[in-house]
């Protein structure tokens, strides 16, 4: 690649990497972006938690993951009412203060409250602010007809705001990277998942999230890089309780909280930014790619609480993460005022208390910054299951 | 009272309407009695066409919980949903159903027959989670008739448009899948001309509630539309498709034609023409209400009229010839009118204000419901800046009285008239 919006990782040593990638997590002036920006590319602003990010690519955009930021909503504040979770706030903060400059806005139905971001970003923003209508009946017979009509109407407002045709090929190229990316963050999680002391908690996040700050070719580099070099780290097991993280599928808990949490135990699996590893295994790059990506979506997909598919209930589907990591208790977690998340706590720790899972109930919030009480908490929760 | 015809039909749609209701949650109370079970539905596209045509008693759960704030109750239903593990901040509506299923149907104002099968349409988010927790309850069939909505603020996809076209063809087969799924639950055969006939009873009520919504551009205003209007839209969605509904809404609509021709109001003296932008604050429902009119101020018009009856404001006329493609397309204009209404409200309480003749905006924002209130502050700063109409932003909760601070409210609703006063003052006019 000519052009990198990240360099600062080159020629390090794998902890430096780290160091780099926590680094660039956290910084709210978000260089990548604007480097993009000031090298003539445009920039496509997608909130939680799924985006075809390939329909973006294809037309050169960079898709970048409005998922909250650590800054305090002090402009955005005054376009809300209260009882509203924080991603909503500081996703529009970061565009209204201009750290964020967008070609293109869109968000989704996930809930009653990303519903209206489009709507408010449309009233204080030129460019176009659309809801990408992700269907919500997926066991409807026409849904991948829909789907893929969808992503079609998606890729002609692409090509209108870059003036770049998305031809097939260029699709299918793009969808190849983005192959590349699942492939190389399912290695990520495999690690978690094995050896689980080979990278720890915020090392396993940063890695995963620079992802929607970067284009994805980058991220497919770091990610190369690193791989190798955490499997051949030297680290010492240890006696450690294996932890499933649930309910960061949305607002993210900051990663100082997820430090914490990986000092005490493994975090062996989790739903953290869960719409980059939406789709579970390659796309197809047979046929027409629309459809393909549509097909996945569908077919070879994830579960959230945001969707309702009725092959996917969601008890069953987190009993299954336990299993196949091994976890010996859950983390059920939800973002402070995030109605599906807290409706599915309850629905979560039900079938957990009929199966004798352990787990442990808590709110979080991505500006939080006094994790004292939290952490004596899981350590009193994981204390009591050990001894 | 002597029996003139104005005692007759002044005041005839509150008295029937609260009737029709109570005959209405009898008929769900012998259902239930007698172990039967009804379809559990929606006010946003609560698909009563297709049910009615099966002959499916329906439930509204909205209703329901709206019910047991308006009787001064709901705390104790929120209090036993909390104490099942449901946060505070989870939509009151759906923790005091709960209460009430776990009840075993035992409600204020009946007995609630248990589902044998949930249509929601995503128009509210928390239609999808509130299903799944009966889906869990009673191992019942649930379905998600999804609509698409508007993409953009003000741009939604013109009928005959490709893009339209594709979302209805979504929505036809997805009616055509909610058929056959009715046909397994009840056992019927789905019998087209029966859905012509309740589509011809709905094709009445639709034109009635436009007329009467229209009606209101006159002074004095006919019907309030925060207290009257919640009464016209518990008939508009209960009984939708029925003959009874549809005669309700001629009736009506002679009854508001009636008090324009003799210039009889809500008030003695109207003073300020509202509008209501949010969700009625039933906790304290009369109450709230006389904080505005104790100043002379009726609502002439609100946003919970269009959405909260399903988009029936648009006065959709199904074609009869060809009644499923109709569905489908008014189902499509209508929901996702009521979805404009809540995302883009901005757009229907300008109109609402040229021509309703509009004095001052309330915005109710509640904890409750984020659907209709997140985009609320946004949508009022941007349309200050458009036009010249004084607003007021207060937050409360449809269910919840913690969050009901009455003292506070009255503060802020007095010094808001007492702005609307001194403003007319300056402008000499009255």
């Amino acid at each position: 690649m000519s052009f990198e919006t990240f360099p600062e990782w080159r020629g390090k040593e794998l902890d430096e990497i780290l160091y780099e990638c926590r680094e660039l997590l956290e910084d709210t002036e978000y260089p990548t972006i604007n480097r993009w920006r000031q090298n003539g590319g445009k920039v496509a602003g997608h909130f939680q938690v799924y985006f075809p990010e390939e329909i973006a690519h294809a037309a050169g955009m960079l898709p970048v993951k409005m998922g909250g930021a650590p800054v305090e909503p002090n402009s955005a504040d005054s376009h809300f009412g209260s009882y509203l979770c924080s991603i909503i706030k500081t996703s529009l903060e970061v565009a209204l203060n201009e750290k964020v400059k967008l070609d293109l806005f869109i968000s989704h139905p996930i809930c009653d409250a990303a519903r209206n971001l489009a709507a408010i970003f449309g009233r204080n923003f030129d460019y176009p602010c659309q809801i990408l209508y992700l269907p919500q009946n997926p066991n409807s017979s026409h849904s991948l007809q829909y789907l893929t009509d969808e992503y079609g109407r998606l890729k002609r407002l692409v090509e209108e705001i870059t003036g770049n045709k998305i031809t097939d090929e260029k699709l299918r190229a793009s969808i190849e990277v983005y192959n590349q990316n699942r492939q190389y963050l399912r290695e990520i999680y495999d690690i978690k998942r094995d050896t689980p002391w080979l990278l720890t908690a915020d090392e396993g996040y940063a890695l995963l999230a620079i992802g929607g700050l970067i284009p994805r070719e980058e991220h497919n580099e770091v990610l190369k890089t690193v791989i190798p070099l955490i499997k051949s780290r030297v680290r010492k097991k240890e006696d450690r309780i294996r932890l499933v993280f649930e309910g960061g599928f949305c607002e993210q808990p900051p990663l100082d909280l997820i430090r914490m949490l990986g000092q005490t135990c493994y975090l062996v699996d989790d739903d953290f930014l869960i719409g980059m590893r939406w789709i579970l295994s390659d796309v197809s790059l047979e046929g027409e790619p629309l459809r393909n990506l549509a097909h996945s979506y569908l077919e070879d997909s994830s579960y959230s609480p945001v969707q309702h598919d009725n092959r996917k209930p969601k008890e069953e589907m987190l009993l299954k993460r336990i299993e196949a990591c091994d976890a010996g208790a859950v983390i059920i977690a939800a973002a402070k005022m995030c109605e599906p998340g807290l409706e599915e706590q309850v629905a979560y720790t039900h079938e957990l208390d009929r199966k004798g899972i352990p787990y442990f109930v808590t709110e979080f919030e991505e500006n939080m910054n006094s994790f004292d009480h939290l952490e004596m908490q899981v350590d009193t929760f994981l204390e009591n299951l050990l001894f | 009272m002597n029996s003139t015809p104005e005692n007759k039909i002044v005041g005839r749609g509150n008295r029937d309407g609260a009737a029709l209701f109570r005959d209405w949650y009898n008929d769900l109370s012998q259902t239930a009695e007698t172990d039967g079970r009804a379809a559990y539905v929606f006010v946003m596209g609560s698909l009563n066409e297709i049910l009615k045509s099966f002959d499916m008693p329906v439930v509204f759960p909205e209703i329901n919980s709206l019910q047991t704030a308006v009787r001064r109750v709901a705390h104790d239903y929120l209090d036993e949903a909390e104490d099942h593990g449901y946060s505070p901040d989870i939509c009151g509506y759906v923790k005091a159903d709960y209460a009430v299923q776990k009840r075993g149907g035992e409600h204020p104002m009946g007995k609630i027959p248990k589902p044998s099968i949930a249509v929601l349409t995503n128009a509210c988010n928390t239609y999808i989670k509130w299903a799944e927790i009966w889906e869990r309850m009673y191992d019942i069939p649930i379905f998600t008739m999804d609509i698409p909505g508007t993409r953009q603020g003000g741009k939604p996809s013109l009928e005959g448009s490709v893009d339209f076209e594709n979302d209805r063809r979504y929505v036809e087969a997805q009616i055509r899948e909610l058929i056959t799924l009715c046909e397994k639950v009840t056992g019927k055969k789905f019998d087209i001309d029966k859905l012509r006939e309740v589509l011809k009873n709905t094709n009445s009520l639709h034109s009635s509630w436009e007329k009467v919504i229209t009606l209101n551009q006159n002074t004095p205003a006919v019907f309030n539309a925060l207290t009257d209007g919640t009464i016209f839209l518990g008939v508009a969605n209960g009984l939708k498709g029925t003959p009874e509904g549809a005669k309700y809404f001629k009736e009506l609509v002679e009854e508001m034609e009636y008090k324009v021709k003799n210039g009889i109001g809500t008030l003695t003296e109207e003073q300020y023409r509202l509008v209501f932008v949010g969700v009625p604050c039933y906790p304290i429902f009369r109450r709230f209400n006389e904080l505005f009119t104790d100043w002379g101020g009726t609502f002439i018009n609100s946003t919970y009229l269009w959405f909260a009856s399903g988009g029936a404001n648009r006065g959709f006329q199904y074609d009869l010839e060809d009644p499923i493609k109709s569905l489908s397309i008014g189902l499509l204009m209508s929901v996702r009118d009521a979805m404009d209404s809540m995302f883009h409200q901005e757009i229907m309480v300008e109109s609402m204000v040229k021509d309703f003749k509009i004095d001052g905006i309330i915005y109710h924002p509640i904890k409750s419901c984020r659907t209709v209130s997140t985009g609320l502050a946004d949508s009022r700063y941007h349309l200050s800046k458009k036009i010249d109409v004084p607003s007021l932003f207060i937050e409360s909760d449809m269910m919840d009285r913690r969050v009901v601070t009455e003292a506070q409210m009255k503060n802020r609703i007095d010094a808001y008239f007492e702005g609307l006063a001194s403003r007319r003052q300056r402008m000499g006019a009255h």
